[in-house]
């Protein structure tokens, strides 16, 4: 008896909501229209996502993209990392001729902060020397100036020869020597120094990779931006410019 | 004035195979490979002189005279030296220098290339579901023959070069006339996984080209009657992808597979005849010592002209010229098989007797993607994923040299109709074209902007064909 009662009285509240909706005027009338509304766009949502499960749709007619010959199907990018193949962007690249760097504005760093004076002389009031504080990058047969002389100290345990450099397209990142270093944002005195900071622009040797240009050459330098603070972290992390 | 005393010593010639011609007599040792040829065609009586090769014991060639080698190899001198020659390919193939044209039409990256038996038509199989046919003589297109819906994974021509085979990722065969572009035929169906490799039965034992074997992921082997448009017999038996298919010319089906067995069947009654174990991993290619005959059938690369032509002849003159050539190149010894694996060695079986390998190939350092022997059957290549070409014996397995340069895998390479040359293709976007003679570097083809997927030479020689993943063909 009270099952039936209840079955009765669900089924009329379809009838009672209706006619409550048709009846009711004014404010409350429009808070529950909006309400409403919300509600049915909800439930026509729902109602089609189960329509589009219960029809069985066809296979996409497009073939997939990367098409591969038979004996390269079941291997997987065969450690594409190792393999890079940019040559049509690259071409395209140099038709623009212009440097898209990944961060174009960097902090430029005054030379307080990059250079600390050094005092000497007897009564340690000169004040011409200057020490690096920032890592930098001396070539392969670098020899001091002799040192009553030298006017910029870079300290042994600054110089780094290697980097830690992450193609972009494939996130994968190889530790990379360091060839030379092309651009210094702050200052050409830095670039000549070979000071490295954040947003220099150096060369490695990337002949690791085995990329081959158009020609038929075989590259072995490419430029990286550097990307960290390497002062602060100990490495020097940068990002190939490809 | 002090005399030239040159030593002397005894020699005896003997072919390939040990068998000895005339009898031993004196030669001084810094006689040249030149006046040993004279002698030895003296000897041999035939028509024309043949341009030969000699190699002292079997093992080191004369190159400049006789002294340097057998100084080289401590040979004793009171004893008969056994001087093996061999008849090379009276032809010389040029090397192909240049680009000649870059074909473009395709609109996905072009994965399999093959020149016709004649070299006169020239097809290519892409990713974007099409196989194209080139003119070769304007270079331009000639037929797109449209009708598979996915990646085209391998095509075959008959060996009479009148039809065309061509397989898909969902595991269709096409047949298609290079003459019209048109489909041959049914569509055969029936693998239920992608179509690894086609093979058609030799142009000596069926002059009709009727048969043809097709292997799939889903682990079987097919043979279809190309006539009746059905398939005839299924070869099961491997528990994995098999890999390629080889159909030789003594009645014989060769397959290897990604189970690690290479399995040889009887084609007749497409009974298991036996299975070859020795590898480690899949095993990913196969070659026939007598592959380049199977696939010229009745055309002799010896007689081409500068404008190929069909094949003519009747089909009874087309089975005997074939049968011809295939027994001077197979000569007495049964076909021998190598297989290259992921295990990064090749094995080299007498597949028709033998249950055990004659030799085991190591040497490469990553993993064998292609195994190609050359066409008088002496050379072996292999190229593999270590960006190295390995150059090995045909008949005894033994290393003979390798060719480094890629900077990238080396994924196919293709030999030139007179054994001399090999041009291999990388992922590197390279070609290079490799010396036998010399073992070094005879010409680099650069152009490609991406990967070289498939490359080949044309049976005649003239010209090289390669694709890769920049939606070129290139001609060279």
């Amino acid at each position: 008896d009270h099952h039936e009662r209840k079955r009765k009285k669900e089924s009329r509240e379809a009838h009672e909501r209706s006619h409550k909706a048709r009846k009711m005027i004014g404010l409350k009338a429009k808070l529950y229209h909006k309400q409403r509304h919300a509600e049915k766009i909800q439930m026509k949502k729902t109602i089609k996502m189960h329509e589009q499960r219960k029809t069985k749709q066809k296979n996409d007619d497009k073939t997939p993209e990367g098409a591969v010959p038979a004996y390269l199907l079941d291997r997987e990018g065969q450690s594409r990392a190792k393999v890079l193949s940019n040559m049509i962007k690259q071409k395209r690249k140099e038709k623009a001729g212009k440097w898209e760097v990944p961060l174009p504005k960097v902090r430029a760093q005054g030379e307080t902060e990059v250079l600390k004076v050094i005092k000497t002389g007897k009564r340690q009031k000169k004040a011409w020397k200057r020490m690096v504080t920032k890592v930098c990058f001396v070539g392969d047969g670098f020899t001091r100036k002799p040192p009553k002389y030298e006017r910029f100290i870079r300290p042994m345990g600054l110089r780094f020869k290697k980097a830690h450099v992450t193609h972009p397209e494939l996130k994968a990142t190889f530790c990379l020597p360091i060839l030379g270093v092309k651009k210094n944002p702050s200052s050409p005195l830095y670039t000549s120094l070979g000071v490295i900071t954040k947003g220099t622009v150096v060369e490695v040797n990337v002949s690791e990779l085995g990329l081959v240009t158009q020609g038929g050459k075989v590259i072995w330098g490419k430029y990286a931006q550097v990307t960290n603070n390497p002062e602060n972290d100990g490495c020097i992390n940068a990002v190939l410019l490809v | 004035m002090a005399s030239e005393d040159v030593e002397r010593l005894l020699i005896q010639f003997q072919n390939e195979e040990g068998e000895v011609l005339g009898s031993p007599f004196d030669v001084p040792l810094d006689i040249t490979p030149d006046k040993l040829q004279l002698v030895c065609n003296a000897l041999l009586q035939k028509d024309e002189p043949v341009p030969l090769a000699f190699f002292v014991r079997g093992e080191a060639e004369v190159v400049s005279n006789l002294g340097s080698c057998v100084k080289t190899l401590a040979v004793e001198t009171e004893q008969v030296l056994p001087v093996v020659y061999q008849p090379q390919a009276v032809f010389r193939v040029r090397a192909v220098a240049r680009c000649t044209s870059t074909l473009q039409g395709h609109t996905e990256a072009v994965i399999s290339t093959a020149f016709s038996p004649t070299g006169k038509y020239l097809a290519s199989g892409s990713g974007d579901t099409t196989v194209r046919f080139w003119d070769l003589t304007t270079e331009t297109p000639h037929h797109t023959a449209r009708g598979h819906t996915h990646w085209v994974l391998s095509i075959a021509w008959s060996p009479d070069g009148k039809k065309l085979a061509s397989g898909c990722k969902n595991s269709q065969i096409f047949l298609w006339d290079p003459v019209t572009g048109a489909q041959i035929g049914k569509t055969l169906t029936g693998h239920s996984k992608w179509i690894t490799w086609l093979c058609w039965e030799p142009l000596h034992l069926n002059p009709e080209c009727r048969f043809l074997a097709s292997s799939s992921k889903d682990g079987s082997v097919r043979i279809w009657d190309t006539v009746l448009g059905r398939c005839e017999k299924i070869l099961t038996g491997h528990t994995q992808s098999v890999t390629c298919v080889k159909w030789g010319g003594d009645g014989l089906l060769y397959t290897s597979s990604q189970d690690r067995t290479v399995k040889v069947w009887r084609a007749k009654d497409g009974v298991q005849c036996r299975t070859l174990h020795g590898h480690a991993h899949w095993v990913n290619t196969l070659a026939l010592s007598t592959d380049y005959v199977l696939r010229t059938g009745a055309f002799e690369p010896a007689t081409a002209t500068v404008n190929p032509q069909d094949l003519s002849g009747s089909l009874d003159e087309l089975k005997e010229r074939a049968l011809q050539r295939y027994n001077k190149v197979r000569g007495t010894a049964p076909e021998r098989l190598v297989s290259g694996s992921d295990d990064f060695t090749l094995f080299l079986w007498n597949p028709a007797e033998e249950k055990k390998p004659l030799a085991r190939l190591t040497g490469h350092s990553a993993l064998v993607n292609e195994v190609l022997f050359s066409p008088d059957t002496r050379l072996l290549a292999s190229a593999s994923f270590d960006k190295s070409i390995k150059i090995w014996d045909g008949r005894t397995g033994k290393y003979l040299m390798s060719l480094r340069g890629h900077v990238g895998s080396v994924y196919q390479v293709a030999w030139s109709a007179d054994s001399r040359l090999l041009v291999s293709g990388s992922s590197d976007s390279t070609l290079k074209v490799w010396d036998m003679k010399t073992g070094k570097l005879n010409m680099d083809l650069p152009g490609h902007a991406d990967e070289v997927y498939a490359v080949d030479w044309s049976p005649d020689g003239q010209r090289v064909a390669s694709g890769g993943k920049d939606k070129c063909l290139r001609i060279w």
